[in-house]
């Protein structure tokens, strides 16, 4: 790793200020993306500065279908939160399927959304359940939030303080993941909303990142049943290929993740 | 350069250290606590994890600098007294290590899921929740039996205090 200068911030304003004073600052969660990249050199940032220890960025807080989760959330503690998982058990499930243990006790939220790995799990839910980005400035819809392969709609500086987003009526997020770095090589998120409107979110796939599929969307809204995506067909020819999974496999398996969702939810 | 407390297995260190400094490396070369191992150095296999305020972490993931001014745990911290702690009992007893490079990752890792689970645990929960902890020699089926004896044992021992 390169030499970095460590700051912790006691605030949002604190860690703004922090960011914009640096060199190149970069805003460090839990780090589990982070921390990994800069020992391999494929970061360097000048200056960290830590966000654990904000007090705005913490907690989970649920006011009937309204839920808002702080960006230093950790995996570990949407997946247990009982608040969390009477109204929207599919992104208590999801979180509890990210990385292992030791990584869920430290990853946070936030992190995730901020990092947009293509293969991260948390974007899918965020675009299923048609989540607002909050951060220090504005709330960002996550449809317009995730714009590309590990790129967001975050601007200098800017830094996300937490998700919000109405509990769906049901919903449920599949994945298969890859059993080496456990992130999806595809998963898929469907939400259905009390007005019938129906989300499905695919992440893990998507030569782009994080999308949603039209198709799948139409026929669950019509019938909510795994059976009603037996017709649709899914284009390989805007899906990743990898040594792990070729175009064709992964759109295979957007179809199966997404059948295995709605069976689910 | 900047100079990092902690409370570690029960006593407050400090000691200065670079901000780019790894927590595992903080404690193995400035605090002489070599039994939390380095393995993969990629945050896959597990054998560097402690206890900070509680919770099983990835201590090569960690700046000690983030880590300052919590309470960690190490392998060292768990026995008391002379005595094994029953989960390091148990992987004596079951002969839960190979070459026992893992060991101290595992038996932190088992500390964890027993401390969340306590004697819910059962095998293919165990086997879950040692997602992230590898085994070089693939020792694991002994470990499962180590984790589950231990979590019986203390479930036990628990009942018994009450």
């Amino acid at each position: 790793m390169y030499a970095t200068n460590y700051h912790r911030a006691s605030s949002v304003q604190d860690a703004v200020k922090l960011q914009a004073g640096a060199d190149e600052g970069k805003y460090l969660s839990g780090g589990m993306t982070l921390i990994a990249t800069m020992k391999q050199r494929l970061a360097s940032p000048s200056d960290l500065v830590d966000l654990r220890h904000i007090p705005d960025l913490k907690g989970i807080s649920v006011n009937g279908k309204s839920v808002r989760i702080g960006a230093a959330v950790t995996h570990f503690d949407v997946a247990s939160s009982a608040e969390l998982k009477a109204v929207c058990p599919a992104i208590c499930d999801l979180a509890h399927h990210i990385g292992d243990p030791h990584v869920r006790h430290m990853g946070t939220i936030g992190g995730s959304v901020a990092n947009n790995d293509p293969a991260a799990d948390y974007p899918a839910a965020l675009l299923a359940l048609d989540a607002i980005v909050v951060t220090n400035a504005r709330g960002i819809k996550a449809a317009e939030f995730f714009t590309g392969l590990f790129e967001t709609a975050l601007e200098e500086g800017e830094m996300i303080v937490a998700i919000t987003f109405d509990a769906p009526q049901r919903a449920a997020y599949a994945k298969f993941r890859n059993p080496a770095s456990r992130y999806a090589m595809t998963g898929v998120f469907v939400a259905r909303r009390d007005n019938g409107d129906v989300r499905v979110a695919v992440t893990g796939a998507g030569a782009d990142g994080v999308f949603r599929h039209s198709g799948m969307e139409a026929a669950l809204a019509a019938n909510w049943s795994p059976d009603a995506l037996a017709g649709i067909a899914v284009n390989p020819s805007d899906l990743m290929a990898d040594i792990h999974a070729s175009s064709e496999y992964r759109a295979n398996l957007v179809k199966v993740m997404a059948k295995r969702a709605v069976a689910a939810s | 350069m900047a100079k990092v407390k902690m409370t570690v297995n029960g006593r407050q260190v400090g000691s200065d250290c670079e901000d780019r400094t790894l927590l595992v490396h903080f404690l193995r070369d400035n605090l002489a606590l070599t039994g939390t191992h380095v393995g993969c150095d990629t945050t896959q296999c597990g054998a560097c994890v402690v206890h900070m305020d509680g919770r099983s972490v990835k201590s090569c993931t960690i700046l000690a600098a983030q880590a300052a001014g919590s309470t960690i745990t190490t392998i060292e911290g768990l026995a008391a007294n002379g005595e094994l702690h029953p989960v390091q009992a148990a992987f004596k007893a079951n002969h839960g290590l190979q070459c026992g490079f893992c060991t101290p990752g595992m038996v932190m890792t088992a500390v964890d899921m027993i401390r969340r689970h306590g004697a819910n645990l059962d095998e293919a929960t165990v086997r879950a929740e040692l997602d992230g902890n590898i085994c070089r020699c693939t020792g694991y089926h002994n470990i499962v039996k180590s984790i589950l004896a231990a979590a019986a044992e203390m479930a036990g021992a628990q009942q018994a205090a009450e």
